[in-house]
């Protein structure tokens, strides 16, 4: 293990490492006089050596270490042999043997090896490049000695570099806690240390309480707590955040329905063919982007998104003008028109585009994830929140601010007074759900990034869609927000301990429930209107 | 009392019905055990299933009917308690294989061995009585439909929540007959099955007692049905369909109807999944498919909810189209039966008994005694211009 670390400091060394300043003696000569030192004499060419700080001597140093260095007999020459491979160790160059070749092992002992390496780490805690040391000092913290600590005294005193300074002293706390030769004060002063090293800091100090005095481990044991509640609130944050990711999807799928369903009392079970259509929309999009305007690829989603509010608001203000308009008043056939249109929709496009998955490659600025104190989160997930977000706040917006939101929400509260006033009802009801729809086909595009785009796309959505929005409440958008929310993080609380399956089961199980409790929802809609 | 019963439910439409489905129980075994094969008249095994698993569907399609044409509910999770009682059968039939399943376990089914589960669970206990088995079929789902109704009804869960909630109970079922630690076989559900009450259920004599077994259960249904929506229970089921707020002011307990009916229905679902298993040969979780509960949902409206023979010609109707659309074009079954949806909803809101009734009713307009009733419901609630003026709402 030793030796393998050593090996990868040393090529580190040889591929990083300028040609440090040297102080004017003979590498070469040095080396080559190893071939008939005695130990002493040794000890004082490898302190000798040590001191030049020439990366050009850790080869030679590393093979006399690890027992590889050998005296050719017949030439005098020093030579590294490993395996069947022998090689210069100044200049690393290939060695032919002669065949008169007598190599015999350079002989070693203990504590020969000790100085050997603290030279070579001494030399890499020391090194210009603050990559080496950094690795230099992660090498002391792998293999704590207590041997080292004057030289990370040393290298912590000479630290500028604030990382690398960081993992010297992480390095140096766990040698002093592992060290059996150091007062229980300073071990026990190392504990805090050790424990704010990083991710494995508890399996190291778990490690480390083996043989330690009690009072050691009472300490460690209280560091080790410590961090077990640091992590337990890190793993409940990481599932926020899960949580709020799939709840912004949730969100994204059910806010068109919480407007068709709210606003109109209409059951659109092609709803979730309406998200499938947004997504086949992007693809396409993007299908024809890649093969006309390659250039602007990377915005292919945000092209898509018109595109996609486009096609499927026609579609349905298409639909509404066709069926649903024949159905108002009449809820529970209203689904079944639906669902009749959902399963053709399926099967028109399965018929067009096959029932495989088809793909839509993420923009550059969507891939790959970021650390957020200790949180990984993926751009493709971020930005989805913030899209749904952004739907979210301008439906709010429509509905509030503009004329048509005016109408439609008189439309919800009386339908027959607003029409007394002159509003045309089948006009706001016909935009009303194209806007339902055009919000699905804008989910879809988000989907695109985290789901397979198939035929059968939106059954997935649908009944989980329909959760939210019974369970918010309906007629209200906020309580599409918070239902929304609600459910994706109590779906991801549950799923560490039921499992992903039977976490969906309760959480079904818990919304049936919750609707005995409050028929209307969350949010219910107070007044008369509602009654129908 | 019951006879009184009996003989209101036996009008003459109710006789035909019953008296028809006894003697296609008669007499289809007889064409298939009797007549020989390439004979004319003779009925081919495979028919006789095909013919009974229409049939299971018509009691499911009529349990449906129950609960939707009659008293307003509309239950898009009755998938479920024929896919419950389904398994109720199938454990009945896994657990009379006996040594004869691959691995050769007399007491635990193959699955299980495979997941290496040593002992049978508890609810598997019991399950090699047949009587037992019968009487899961009609508890499970009566059961799960009693409580299920009894928190969703007392809490006036009505119309479309009520729909959606029904649909997440058949979703949520689905997901866990799924899970393999569930113990129902997961995703292969129960299958291979060997005997039924000592006889091989591949026999041909079993398959036509089977077929007769469905044939008389749907009479027996519709005798049930004719015998509630004839009593003055059924007619406070009708009442409470057209006018619930109406009818809980007028002192009835809206509650308790609606939860008798739905639990009625429930069972009669079960014992059609029951009569459903053994003639496919397979039960799996894919029965609790949403999906499936909302097509039950249209063979009733096809046919013409509101009416007993009406979800009956719907299930066998549709299901004719589905065999035929499915051979011959497969991929424009789907259009088939999204464009049934619509079409039906839209222009035969009363279904093909309501066209018939249309059709007939007007015939005999001539005569002063009849009044064309159907055809002016038809028209109601059509006009976008005056709708929710036109159309009465339930005023809850």
């Amino acid at each position: 293990m030793l030796t393998h670390l050593r090996n990868l400091l040393v090529a580190v060394l040889l591929f990083l490492a300028p040609a440090a300043q040297a102080q004017q003696i003979d590498i070469a000569a040095s080396v080559a006089a190893m071939a008939e030192a005695s130990l002493k004499e040794l000890a004082t060419i490898v302190t000798d050596l040590a001191a030049t700080g020439d990366p050009a001597v850790v080869p030679a140093l590393t093979a006399l270490g690890d027992g590889d260095l050998y005296a050719d007999e017949t030439t005098g020459r020093v030579l590294i042999q490993r395996g069947s491979t022998v090689t210069d160790p100044v200049t690393g160059e290939h060695v032919e043997l002669g065949a008169d070749a007598d190599l015999s092992k350079i002989r070693v002992n203990n504590s020969l090896r000790r100085d050997i390496a603290a030279a070579l780490a001494g030399m890499t805690l020391m090194s210009d490049n603050p990559a080496t040391r950094l690795s230099a000092a992660n090498g002391f913290l792998a293999n704590p000695d207590p041997a080292n600590i004057p030289l990370l005294d040393e290298a912590i005193a000479a630290e500028t570099n604030a990382d690398v300074l960081r993992a010297m002293q992480n390095a140096r706390a766990l040698t002093v806690l592992r060290d059996s030769e150091s007062s229980i004060e300073d071990r026990q002063a190392a504990v805090p240390l050790v424990a704010g090293s990083g991710r494995n800091a508890i399996t190291i100090l778990s490690s480390s309480r083996t043989d330690a005095p009690e009072e050691l481990v009472a300490s460690i044991n209280a560091a080790i707590a410590g961090l077990e509640q640091e992590r337990a609130v890190w793993g409940a944050l990481q599932n926020v955040w899960f949580g709020v990711s799939l709840g912004s999807v949730l969100l994204l799928a059910a806010i068109g329905l919480a407007i068709t369903f709210g606003v109109m009392g209409v059951i659109n079970m092609a709803h979730g063919e309406m998200v499938m259509l947004g997504a086949y929309t992007t693809f396409i999009v993007q299908l024809t982007i890649r093969n006309n305007f390659p250039g602007l690829l990377d915005y292919s989603l945000l092209i898509a998104l018109p595109a996609a509010f486009l096609v499927t608001g026609t579609i349905g203000v298409g639909i509404e003008r066709g069926i649903i308009r024949w159905l108002y008043g009449r809820p529970l056939e209203t689904l079944l028109a639906t669902w009749g249109i959902s399963l053709i929709l399926q099967q028109t496009v399965r018929s067009i585009f096959g029932p495989t998955n088809q793909m839509v490659i993420a923009p550059t600025w969507m891939a790959g994830s970021t650390e957020f104190f200790g949180l990984s989160i993926t751009y493709g997930r971020f930005w989805i929140v913030i899209f749904a977000l952004i739907v979210f706040f301008m439906l709010l917006l429509v509905l509030n601010r503009t004329p048509l939101g005016l109408q439609m929400r008189a439309v919800t509260q009386n339908r027959r007074m607003a029409s007394s006033m002159g509003i045309r009802t089948p006009f706001v009801d016909a935009m009303t759900f194209g806007l339902g729809s055009g919000i699905a086909g804008l989910a879809g595009v988000a989907l695109t990034q985290i789901d397979n785009i198939s035929p059968n796309l939106g059954q997935n959505y649908i009944i989980d869609s329909f959760m939210v929005v019974v369970f918010g409440g309906v007629g209200n958008l906020w309580g599409t927000l918070v239902g929304a929310l609600t459910l994706g993080v109590a779906n991801k609380f549950l799923e560490p301990y039921a499992g992903a399956v039977l976490g969906k089961i309760l959480i079904l199980v818990l919304i049936i429930l919750f609707i005995q409790r409050r028929p209307r929802g969350l949010f219910a809609l107070k007044g008369r209107a509602v009654e129908q | 009392m019951l006879t009184q019963a009996l003989f209101r439910a036996l009008d003459r439409k109710a006789i035909w019905v019953i008296g028809i489905f006894l003697a296609v129980a008669i007499l289809v075994p007889m064409a298939n055990l009797l007549i020989p094969p390439g004979q004319f008249g003779h009925v081919p095994t495979y028919l006789v299933s095909l013919l009974g698993k229409y049939l299971s569907y018509a009691i499911l399609a009529l349990a449906l009917d129950l609960v939707w044409g009659y008293c307003g509910i509309l239950s898009l999770g009755h998938g479920a308690f024929f896919a419950l009682g389904g398994y109720a059968m199938g454990m009945y039939l896994m657990r009379q294989i006996g040594t004869r399943g691959v691995y050769g376990n007399p007491v635990l089914p193959d699955f299980m061995v495979f997941l290496n589960w040593k002992e049978l669970p508890w609810y598997w206990q019991g399950f090699d009585n047949f009587w037992f088995a019968m009487a899961m079929v009609v508890l499970v789902p009566g059961i799960l439909a009693f409580v299920f109704g009894f928190f969703a009804f007392r809490s006036r869960v009505t119309g479309v929540y009520l729909s959606i909630i029904t649909q997440a109970m058949t979703f949520a079922l689905l997901l866990a007959f799924f899970r393999n630690d569930m113990g129902f076989g997961g995703n292969n559900g129960l299958t291979d099955f060997k005997d039924i009450l000592g006889t091989p259920v591949q026999a041909q004599a079993i398959r036509a007692t089977l077929f007769a077994a469905t044939a008389i259960a749907l009479a027996l249904s519709v005798l049930v049905c004719s015998m509630i929506v004839n009593s003055k229970l059924g007619k406070v089921m009708v009442a409470v369909r057209d006018a619930e707020s109406r009818t809980r002011f007028l002192g009835y307990r809206v509650e308790y109807v609606k939860l008798f009916a739905f639990t009625v229905s429930a069972i009669m679902a079960g014992i059609a999944g029951a009569l459903y298993v053994p003639q496919v040969g397979i039960i799996n979780p894919g029965e609790f498919e949403p999906g499936n509960s909302i097509e039950v949902v249209i063979w009733a409206a096809v046919g013409g909810r509101g009416t007993l023979i009406g979800p009956i010609i719907g299930a066998i109707v549709v299901n004719l189209g589905k065999s035929w659309f499915t051979t011959v074009f497969p991929e424009f079954w789907l259009f088939a039966l999204g464009a049934l949806f619509v079409l039906v909803t839209l222009f035969l809101p009363k279904g093909i008994v309501g066209l018939w009734k249309q059709i007939f009713g007007r015939a005999r307009a001539a005569h002063p005694d009849t009044t064309p009733k159907a055809s002016a419901d038809i028209e109601r609630g059509e006009d976008p211009a005056t709708f929710g003026d036109a159309q009465p709402r339930p005023a809850e």
